[in-house]
């Protein structure tokens, strides 16, 4: 398993931001993280990503422990989040250049990489063009590509195709199944329910807890309802 | 006419946020405007509420020039902006009260509006509006824009970034205050909030590429629609993409929605080729285009 949580809880003073959630996630497969505004999935995703310590439970990501080891899981992992991370003046290449430094690859290594992944996206005309002046999408296209990179064993992606547009969202959406099938591990939280269709499984959180956790099929199947909007609606209104 | 926009267009240095926009709202009309992050929107909601002039074009609301008879806009008309713009470091109670002298009326006159919206955040009235949750302050963003009873409300992408749960509910509220004859235009990017308007321009790069109601917009979808389901997503994406005769490949959901080049498609023939890619669990079944269908055809 690349992701394991037991009974992972973080506390803020009386309120229990997240409530004893347990799961498991495995290699290359697309684990959509849902939950209505406030149900603590920021908090859970941010004890996972290294950069919050939990208040108690375990969990380990790639391989690594929260508490002890946040630092590898950070080195481990790639992130991207709803807000554009990237530096709007900088140029593609110039944000590549840089994230790749920081993520200690060798100048050759970005060179190599700088163009494979140009290509791939299609940007060759716009390479030397500053970052700011790219639609929407493309930058979220971009900044994937970028928090994938070091080749981490996973990527966390957090709201990755809010206010992009249909066709956009959808590219974006290869990407993810790109990602998925080459054996990148995919934790995607999103407000989309269509989006929640294309994961593999779906956990939904509400106040704190995960009420439920299974494929979008089984899902339905247990909520005997068509879609997953419905599942969600059913849940998080109770 | 309530909303009346003509020929109006905005640039920015060399960007051209509106392009030529005409359209007309009705008196009582929930109107959508729909497109992605970067159609223009914003700007066009600014020209409305007179915070923001156009390069050319003319438009006017409630019967009133934007440019000449500002003022009158501004006493009209309710505006809730995409950004939360009320005062942080006042109460719930406090920016209600605040907007309502502002506009020379009290809470209690208009009390009767936002009833069932405010209550819904009275419980934290003496909270400053930058502690609450983003579904109250979305709330009271809204009492305060119709504490002074407008005629014409523009709401820009109110329900972005919110879950589905409070959309709905969100939803739901406007069409009661359309029921009590408000005028409503409202942004968003989500595609199925569309089918809840009366009816929706869909706006993409600067340019109105339909206007209808959400009923007969799909109806111009020029093919028809399938729904291919099997067992492996991914490979069923790049597989329908390789077949000679696609004419249009995205995911949906649990599904892709699939229309063919041809007049007469024979799905056993579909079938077949993905047979020999080796999927399994194929199904193919005729669908309906959506308002989403419909858009991505448009935008092409």
């Amino acid at each position: 398993m690349v992701i394991e949580v037991e009974n992972l809880s973080k506390v803020f003073g009386d309120f229990k931001a997240v409530n004893q959630i347990s799961f498991e996630v495995g290699k290359g497969e697309i684990f959509g993280f849902l939950g209505a505004n406030g149900a603590g999935k920021t908090t859970a995703m941010k004890m996972l990503i290294g950069i919050s310590s939990p208040s108690s439970g375990k969990a380990t990501v790639a391989g690594f422990d929260v508490y002890k080891n946040a630092e590898d899981i950070k080195k481990n992992i790639g992130y991207m989040s709803q807000k554009f991370a990237l530096y709007d003046d900088l140029t593609i290449k110039e944000n590549i250049t840089f994230f790749g430094g920081i993520y200690g690859l060798s100048r050759s290594r970005i060179k190599e990489k700088s163009e494979l992944l140009i290509n791939e996206l299609g940007l060759q005309d716009v390479a030397k063009e500053l970052v700011g002046s790219l639609p929407l999408g493309w930058k979220q296209k971009l900044s994937f590509s970028v928090a994938l990179l070091h080749e981490p064993k996973i990527i966390f992606l957090d709201e990755p195709t809010g206010g992009v547009d249909p066709i956009t969202r959808r590219q974006f959406w290869e990407l993810i199944y790109k990602a998925a099938n080459k054996g990148i591990t995919v934790f995607v939280t999103t407000h989309y329910m269509d989006e929640a269709e294309y994961c593999d499984r779906v956990s939904i959180m509400v106040d704190g807890k995960i009420e439920a956790l299974d494929t979008p099929k089984k899902l339905k199947e247990q909520f005997n309802v068509d879609s997953m909007n419905d599942v969600f609606l059913k849940l998080a209104r109770g | 006419m309530s909303i009346e926009v003509k020929h109006i267009s905005k640039s920015f240095k060399d960007v051209n946020a509106l392009k030529d926009i005409s359209f007309s709202v009705k008196e009582g009309e929930l109107f959508g405007i729909i497109g992605p992050d970067g159609a223009g929107k914003t700007t066009l909601f600014r020209i409305l509420t007179t915070l923001l002039i156009a390069d050319s074009g003319s438009a006017s609301v409630s019967n009133f020039d934007v440019v000449n008879n500002y003022k009158d806009i501004r006493k009209s008309v309710g505006y809730m902006p995409g950004k939360f713009s009320l005062y942080q470091d006042l109460t719930v109670a406090e920016n209600l009260e605040f907007f309502a002298t502002i506009f020379g009326t009290t809470i209690e006159e208009n009390y009767e509006l936002i009833k069932d919206i405010y209550v819904q955040i009275e419980p934290f009235k003496n909270r400053k509006a930058g502690d609450l949750s983003g579904g109250m302050k979305q709330k009271l963003a809204l009492s305060c824009a119709l504490i002074h009873k407008p005629e014409v409300l523009f709401l820009d992408e109110p329900t972005t970034g919110v879950d589905p749960v409070s959309r709905k509910e969100f939803w739901e509220m406007l069409k009661r205050l359309q029921q009590k004859g408000i005028t409503i235009l409202v942004s968003t990017p989500y595609m199925d909030e569309a089918a809840l308007c009366d009816r929706i321009a869909l706006i993409q790069d600067g340019e109105i590429l339909e206007i209808e109601s959400p009923e007969a917009i799909v109806l111009k979808y020029p093919k028809k629609i399938y729904d291919v389901g099997a067992s492996e997503m991914y490979l069923l994406i790049e597989s329908l993409k390789e077949y000679t005769h696609s004419y249009s490949v995205y995911p949906f959901g649990e599904f892709v929605h699939y229309s063919d080049k041809r007049e007469s498609f024979d799905p056993k023939e579909l079938q077949d080729f993905l047979e020999s890619k080796g999927l399994k669990e194929i199904t193919i079944a005729a669908t309906k285009a959506t308002i989403e269908d419909t858009f991505m055809e448009l935008a092409k």
